[in-house]
C-alpha cells in the first residue's frame, strides 16, 4: 500500500498518511480561501458601490487580514499587529477545545455534533459559579478553579447522554446530539430567564446580557502573555488549551485507556470480544468530549470580559460547531488541533479586518470556513489522489472506506496494536476482563 | 378556536413538508441533516425574490397571490439546487453524509448573510414595501368581498388569514406521499434506501434513484424555508430558521419515515411551538391558548418538549425502529 524506497527501504515521504493529512487540509484551506476571493470578486464586479480598489483590498484582507495594521493615506498596511495576534490565541482557546472535543469523539468512531450543547450547558454552569461564589470570602483563584471545574462536569454530564443511549440502546449518536443541543439551548435561556440577579442591569447597552465574572473579580491569569500582545485580550487560557490538547494527544497514543476507546471505536465488536467494556468506553469517550466543549467555554468565560447574550433558545454557539472544521482540518490529530484552531481564529480576524476596514462584511470568513468542511467531506479522495501519484499498482479502493474518520481511528488502532505486539507487552485490555460483564 | 388552530397550522405546515423532505432524501438512502441549511437558504431566495419583484414593480399588491407562488416556487427550485452540493459529496464521491449535511448548514447561514448584508447593510432582508399580512394574506377582500365580511366557522377558519402556502404544502405533500407508496417510481425509491445492490440487480440505477430523492428533498425544503419565512417571521429572511430543520428532522423520526405519522407528529409538534411562541400575546379571541399559559409552566417547557419527546421516542423504540436500512451508507457497486 505505502511506496518504498528501493534504496533505504524506508517509506516515502509522500506517502505517509501524514504527509497525506496535512497535505489535504493545506489543499481544502487553499481551495477555501480561493472560494472566498471568488465571492470577494464577484461581489465586487456586480454591485456598483465597490471600486476595484475596494475589491483588491477584501482579497489581500482575505489572505493577510491578520497583518494588517490599518490604513495610512488610503492605502491599507501591513505588518505585525499585535492586537490582531493577540485576539486570534484568544478566539482560538474555544476553537482549539470544541476541535478536540469533535476529536477525541471521531478517534473512538463517534460523531460529536454536540458540542454547541454541551458549550452552552457549560457557560451556565462556569458563569454561575464564578458570578455567585463571594470573592470576598473565597479566594478569587479558586472560584476560577470551582468555576472551570463545574463547567467541565457540565459539559461531561450533557456529552454522557447520547453516548449513553449509543451505548445501551445503540441510537445514533447524531441525531441525540443534535436533540439535546436544542434542549441545552432552552435549559440554558431559561435558567438565566428566571435568575435576574445573574443579568447585567448595572452598565447601559447591555440589556441581555450575563454579567461577566469580572465583576465578581474572577479572571484568568495573563501569564505574562499581554506584555507580549499588548492591547488584546489574550490570557493564560491558550497556555491551558494547548497543555489540555497535549494531555488529550498522550491518553490517547499512549494510554491503555486511550487504547481502549480507540479500539471501540474501530470496531465494537472485536473490542467487546478482546474483553474491552464497549458500553463504558463509548460513554467515556462521549463524557471526555463533552468534558473538553465544556472547558472551551469555561475558559472563554473566564477571561473576565466576555459577556454573553442569554436568550439564546433560538441559536446555538457558533464556538460548537467551529469544532467539527477544526477536527476535519487537524485530521483529528490532538497536536494537529491546535494549529487548525488558530487557524480557524486566523480566519475569524481576518473577517472583523474585512468588515471594519472594507465594503465587505465578517461572513466571508464563515464561507470560507463552511467551505472547508465541505472539501474536508471528501478529504479521503484528496489523500488517495496525493497517495496514488506514488504508487504504481493501486490496489486500494477509494469507495471502500468512505468514513474518514473511521478509518483514521482503524489506522490508529492498528497501529496501536502493532506496538503492542512489538513490544511484547500485555495485551492492552486483559486486565480489565471480566470487572464490568 | 379558530386562532389556536391557523397558529398551528402555521407552525405545523412547515414541519410537515420539511419532514417530508427528509423522509424523500433518507428513503433513497442519503442522510441529509442539511435541511436546516437548505430551509435558510429557501428563505433568503424566496424573500430576495420577492424584495427584487417589488422593487421593479412587476407586481402590484393586487396580484399579491400571483407572486408569493412565484416566489415560493423560485425557494423550492433554488432549494432543490442548493441540495445538488450535498448529492455530489455524498453520491457521485461517496464522502461522508454527516460531514457533508453540517458543511451545507454551516455554507447557507454564511452565504445568505454575507448577501443579506452586502444588500440590506443590515442582518435582516425585509420585503421593499408593506408587510406580509397586507400582500399575501387571503382576506375576505381577496375574494371581493367586505373588508368585515363573516365567513362563518368553516369560513374562518380555512379562507380568512391564511396564506395560500398552506393549502399549495398540503396538497404538495399528499401528492408526494402518494407517490412515494402507491406508484412504481415510489417503490424503486424506497428500495434503494433498504437494499440498494438488490435493486441494482434489478436494473434500478441507484445513483440516479439517490440523485432524485434528494433533490426533492430539497425542493420540499427550500419551499418549507420560504413558508416558514412568510407565515412567522413577516416574509422576512434573517439567515437563521430558529433550529426548524433539525426539529423537522425530530418529527421525521418520531414519525418512524412514514408520511402519516409524519403529518400527525407535524401537527403535535406545531402546537407545542405554537403555545411557546403565542403563550405572553394576549388573549385576543378566547381560544383558551392563555389558559394554557395561566397554567404556570415555562414558554421554555414546550420549546424543548419536542426534543424531549423525540429523546424518549427513540429510546423507547430504538429495538424496532424502522429506519431505512441503507441511509448514511454510500452505494458501491463493487461492494457484496
Amino acid at each position: 500500500m505505502y511506496k518504498v524506497d528501493p534504496k533505504t527501504g524506508k517509506q516515502k515521504f509522500y506517502s505517509t498518511a501524514g504527509f497525506q493529512s496535512i497535505a489535504s487540509a493545506l489543499i481544502s484551506i487553499l481551495i477555501g480561501l480561493i472560494v472566498g476571493m471568488l465571492i470577494i470578486i464577484f461581489v465586487g464586479l456586480t454591485r456598483e458601490e465597490i471600486s476595484t480598489k475596494g475589491m483588491l483590498e477584501g482579497v489581500k484582507l482575505v489572505f493577510f487580514g491578520l497583518f494588517n495594521t490599518g490604513r495610512v493615506d488610503n492605502q491599507l498596511t501591513f505588518g505585525f499587529n499585535p492586537v490582531n495576534f493577540g485576539n486570534m490565541l484568544f478566539r482560538g482557546i474555544p476553537l482549539i477545545m470544541t476541535g478536540l472535543s469533535v476529536a477525541v469523539a471521531f478517534k473512538t468512531g463517534l460523531f460529536n455534533i454536540g458540542a454547541p450543547g454541551q458549550y452552552l450547558m457549560s457557560t451556565a454552569a462556569t458563569l454561575y459559579v464564578a458570578i455567585v461564589v463571594p470573592t470576598e470570602t473565597v479566594p478569587a483563584w479558586l472560584v476560577w478553579v470551582f468555576a472551570f471545574g463545574a463547567g467541565i462536569i457540565a459539559g461531561a454530564l450533557w456529552g454522557a447522554i447520547p453516548g449513553l443511549l449509543k451505548a445501551t440502546l445503540n441510537i445514533n449518536e447524531v441525531i441525540t446530539c443534535i436533540m439535546t443541543n436544542w434542549i441545552a439551548a432552552n435549559l440554558v435561556t431559561w435558567f438565566f430567564d428566571v435568575r435576574d440577579y445573574l443579568k447585567n442591569s448595572d452598565e447601559a447597552g447591555k440589556i441581555g446580557y450575563i454579567k461577566t465574572t469580572a465583576s465578581n473579580g474572577v479572571e484568568t491569569a495573563k501569564m505574562g502573555l499581554d506584555k507580549l500582545f499588548p492591547g488584546s485580550q489574550v490570557n493564560g487560557g491558550i497556555v491551558i488549551a494547548i497543555v489540555i490538547a497535549i494531555l488529550i494527544y498522550i491518553m490517547m497514543t499512549k494510554t491503555t485507556f486511550g487504547y481502549k476507546l480507540k479500539a471501540c471505536g474501530s470496531n465494537r465488536h472485536a473490542a467487546k470480544y478482546a474483553g474491552i467494556n464497549d458500553k463504558a468506553s463509548i460513554i467515556a469517550s462521549m463524557a471526555i468530549a463533552g468534558g473538553l466543549a465544556g472547558a472551551g467555554a469555561s475558559l472563554y468565560y473566564l477571561s473576565g470580559h466576555t459577556e454573553f447574550y442569554w436568550s439564546t433558545y433560538m441559536s446555538l454557539p457558533a464556538e460548537g460547531f467551529n469544532g467539527i472544521p477544526v477536527a476535519l482540518l487537524a485530521s483529528n490529530h490532538p497536536i494537529g488541533v491546535i494549529f487548525a484552531g488558530i487557524f480557524m481564529s486566523l480566519l475569524n480576524i481576518d473577517g472583523l479586518m474585512i468588515k471594519s476596514l472594507t465594503a465587505y462584511n465578517e461572513y466571508i470568513a464563515d464561507i470560507i470556513i463552511a467551505s472547508i468542511v465541505y472539501l474536508s467531506a471528501f478529504a479521503m479522495i484528496v489523500k488517495q489522489v496525493i497517495g496514488r501519484k506514488g504508487r504504481k499498482a493501486g490496489n486500494t479502493n477509494v469507495n471502500d472506506e468512505p468514513d474518514p474518520a473511521l478509518l483514521e481511528a482503524q489506522r490508529a488502532a492498528a497501529k496501536a496494536a502493532m506496538q503492542v505486539e512489538a513490544n511484547d507487552a500485555e495485551p492492552a485490555p486483559a486486565e480489565e476482563e471480566g470487572g464490568n460483564k | 378556536m379558530v386562532f389556536l388552530i391557523q397558529q398551528t397550522m402555521i407552525y405545523a405546515i412547515p414541519l410537515m413538508i420539511v419532514a417530508l423532505a427528509g423522509i424523500f432524501a433518507e428513503r433513497s438512502g442519503v442522510i441529509n441533516l442539511a435541511l436546516e441549511g437548505i430551509m435558510i437558504f429557501g428563505a433568503f431566495i424566496g424573500v430576495l425574490f420577492v424584495r427584487t419583484m417589488q422593487e421593479n414593480q412587476t407586481f402590484t399588491q393586487e396580484q399579491g397571490q400571483l407572486l408569493v407562488l412565484l416566489a415560493f416556487l423560485v425557494a423550492a427550485v433554488c432549494g432543490a439546487l442548493f441540495s445538488l452540493l450535498l448529492s455530489f459529496s455524498a453520491i457521485t464521491l461517496k464522502a461522508d453524509q454527516t460531514i457533508g449535511g453540517t458543511a451545507l448548514n454551516m455554507l447557507a447561514p454564511a452565504i445568505v448573510l454575507f448577501f443579506i448584508t452586502m444588500i440590506a447593510q443590515q442582518n435582516v432582508l425585509r420585503m421593499f414595501t408593506g408587510d406580509s399580512a397586507s400582500w399575501f394574506m387571503i382576506k375576505p377582500t381577496t375574494f371581493g368581498y367586505d373588508r368585515d365580511y363573516e365567513f362563518g366557522f368553516f369560513g374562518n377558519l380555512f379562507l380568512n388569514k391564511v396564506y395560500i402556502t398552506t393549502y399549495l404544502c398540503i396538497i404538495i405533500f399528499v401528492v408526494l406521499s402518494v407517490i412515494l407508496y402507491k406508484t412504481r417510481f415510489g417503490l424503486r425509491l424506497r428500495s434503494c434506501g433498504e437494499n440498494p445492490q438488490a435493486s441494482d440487480s434489478l436494473g434500478i440505477n441507484v445513483y440516479k434513484m439517490r440523485y432524485i430523492g434528494t433533490t426533492i428533498s430539497g425542493f420540499l425544503a427550500g419551499a418549507g424555508g420560504f413558508t416558514y419565512a412568510l407565515t412567522t417571521s413577516n416574509c422576512a429572511a434573517t439567515g437563521e430558521v430558529a433550529g426548524y430543520g433539525f426539529l423537522a428532522l425530530a418529527v421525521m423520526i418520531f414519525g418512524n419515515w412514514t408520511p402519516l405519522n409524519v403529518a400527525l407528529g407535524g401537527i403535535l409538534f406545531g402546537l407545542f411551538k405554537c403555545i411557546a411562541a403565542t403563550y405572553a400575546t394576549l388573549d385576543i379571541n378566547g381560544d383558551g391558548v392563555y389558559m394554557l399559559a395561566e397554567i404556570g409552566i415555562s414558554p421554555y417547557v414546550y420549546r424543548l418538549l419536542p426534543y424531549l419527546i423525540t429523546l424518549i421516542v427513540l429510546a423507547f423504540t430504538s429495538k424496532k425502529s424502522r429506519a431505512p436500512k441503507a441511509e448514511g451508507i454510500p452505494y458501491d457497486k463493487g461492494q457484496r
